[in-house]
């Protein structure tokens, strides 16, 4: 197991964002974390994170008790919904953020940023601030930038969200493939099935902070194992969001 | 922090917010009876001295001096207000704790109270016999009657400005940007002055100007003081009022007006800056 929750629980103000949330993800696989909006699929990604602290359970990165470690020493990428590029930097300020708090030189900076430029196939746009670049664009750059640091788990909460929806399967693929290339163990939060199903090699589905069912997308859709993941593919099916 | 400028006129030349008319021309009757009007009886008034009286006047050493103390107290009480007024911003958006209403509340006192009050108060406190300011006085350091004093009482003035230009745009800033920085393994300082701090310098700098601006008209508190030594502690209103008093109308005028001049220079470059600064805030 790289990722490994063990019996999370979480409650906001009363609220039970995450009810007894156990499941392991093994290295280099890309997980989908499923389900409506408000079932606690953010609250998980976040806990990985470390921008909150689970009430109860164990985190484990790699082996290794993460809970009482902070989001910085991690080693975590995190891809935001809103990208949060600093915008007051350049393009290349903002992917060379992480490797300028590891105290790189200006050199190796310089390389890496040109080389994850290339990767995201935006090398003449290092000197743009983020408002000149486009919702495809800046979200290319967020996903260079937490790349960066050569994070050993990347998290994408709802990377597609802000996105119109005819660039964003091209975005998917884009993704799915870069993903796969730098072979980075991943895991992202949605709410479209039909994005989860395409992109992910392991679903979570997550229904009022419970756990409903993990498995491959073809487990998901073809041997559903409560009514809830039943009725909410079918609906997704049918609401006209399988594009 | 989107700015959205409403479109003024659709294609049809119908103007999508009714009431431009009106509520334009009520700004124009108010920038022309408070601001533009009395300003330009300043020129007129000015303008009765020949040049060579003007310069005269304006360059004579006391006035320099005067100019100087005014500006330089100004702004270091201005800087000192962007540094202070910025943690108590901070304090105020982000820490829950008792009093914290009341705190916030008293912020504006400075504003209420007349100035005059303020400036005894502050003689009373920093003069050698004062609590504070004995106690500087047995170190040597004296307070009251000198540009420490004066940059006291400025700071004293100035500091509504900077905290309340600041407050909402914290209030207002993504936490995402924060969370970001850590993500990329940014440290609570490196976060603050390479994150947050250029998201709050518009603001900032916005507080400074406006208490910059404050600090170099300020009179009723400075004059208590300063003590007002001859090319010491004199700052520049006092001299105008002094004219005033000698019956020296033109003189004073003179003085006003070169310091309209400067002041006016120093607000729009910090406004230009600012402006600049703004057009990130689009993304």
């Amino acid at each position: 197991m790289y990722v490994e929750m063990k019996d999370i629980c979480k409650t906001f103000d009363g609220f039970q964002a995450s009810d007894h949330v156990s499941f392991g993800i093994e290295k280099g696989q890309m997980a989908a974390l499923l389900g409506p909006s408000g079932s606690g699929k953010t609250t998980i990604l976040r806990m990985i994170a470390g921008l909150d602290r689970p009430d109860f359970g164990d985190i484990r990165i790699n082996g290794i008790r993460v809970n009482d470690l902070p989001g910085n020493k991690r080693g975590i990428g995190f891809v935001f919904q809103n990208y949060a590029l600093f915008r007051y930097m350049t393009v290349a300020d903002n992917i060379g953020f992480g490797l300028e708090v590891q105290k790189k030189s200006k050199a190796e900076i310089k390389t890496r940023v040109e080389e994850l430029l290339e990767l995201i196939s935006m090398e003449d746009l290092g000197k743009r601030y983020p408002h000149q670049l486009s919702g495809g664009q800046r979200q290319r750059v967020a996903f260079a930038r937490a790349l960066a640091p050569d994070p050993g788990l990347l998290l994408l909460d709802e990377p597609f969200a802000a996105i119109d929806a005819k660039v964003r399967r091209e975005l998917r693929n884009w993704l799915r493939d870069m993903i796969e290339r730098v072979g980075i163990t991943s895991i992202f939060v949605t709410h479209d099935q039909e994005e989860a199903m395409e992109v992910a090699n392991q679903v979570i589905i997550i229904n009022q902070g419970k756990i409903e069912q993990i498995g491959t997308p073809d487990e998901i859709c073809f041997h559903p194992k409560t009514d809830f993941v039943a009725e909410f593919i079918e609906t997704e099916r049918f609401s006209g969001k399988g594009r | 922090m989107e700015q959205q400028i409403v479109k003024v006129k659709n294609k049809k030349g119908v103007r999508v917010i009714p009431g431009f008319g009106l509520s334009m021309g009520v700004t124009l009757a108010m920038l022309g009876c408070f601001i533009l009007i009395p300003l330009a009886s300043i020129f007129i008034s000015a303008s009765k001295m020949s040049f060579q009286e003007f310069t005269e006047v304006v360059t004579s050493r006391q006035v320099m001096s005067g100019y100087l103390v005014s500006f330089s107290c100004a702004f270091l009480a201005a800087l000192i207000n962007g540094v202070f007024g910025l943690i108590l911003a901070w304090v105020l958006v982000r820490y829950e704790f008792p009093g914290k209403r009341i705190m916030d509340g008293m912020i504006e006192l400075p504003f209420a109270l007349p100035t005059a009050v303020a400036g005894i108060s502050l003689t009373f406190l920093y003069s050698d016999q004062g609590w504070i300011g004995a106690a500087f006085d047995k170190i040597g350091i004296s307070i009251a009657y000198t540009r420490i004093g004066i940059t006291i009482a400025m700071v004293f003035v100035g500091i509504p400005f900077v905290v309340r230009s600041v407050q909402p745009v914290l209030e207002k800033l993504d936490r995402q940007y924060e969370e970001a920085a850590m993500m990329l393994g940014a440290g609570r300082t490196r976060t603050f002055f390479k994150v947050i701090l250029p998201e709050l310098f518009p603001a900032l700098l916005a507080g400074f100007g406006l208490a910059f601006a404050r600090g170099i008209g300020e009179y009723g508190s400075v004059v208590f003081i300063a003590g007002n030594i001859p090319f010491k502690t004199q700052i520049a209103p006092l001299l105008i009022m002094s004219k005033l008093e000698q019956y020296k109308y033109s003189d004073a005028t003179a003085i006003a007006l070169a310091l309209l001049l400067v002041s006016f220079l120093l607000m729009l470059f910090i406004n230009s800056l600012q402006i600049y600064m703004q057009k990130f805030s689009k993304a």
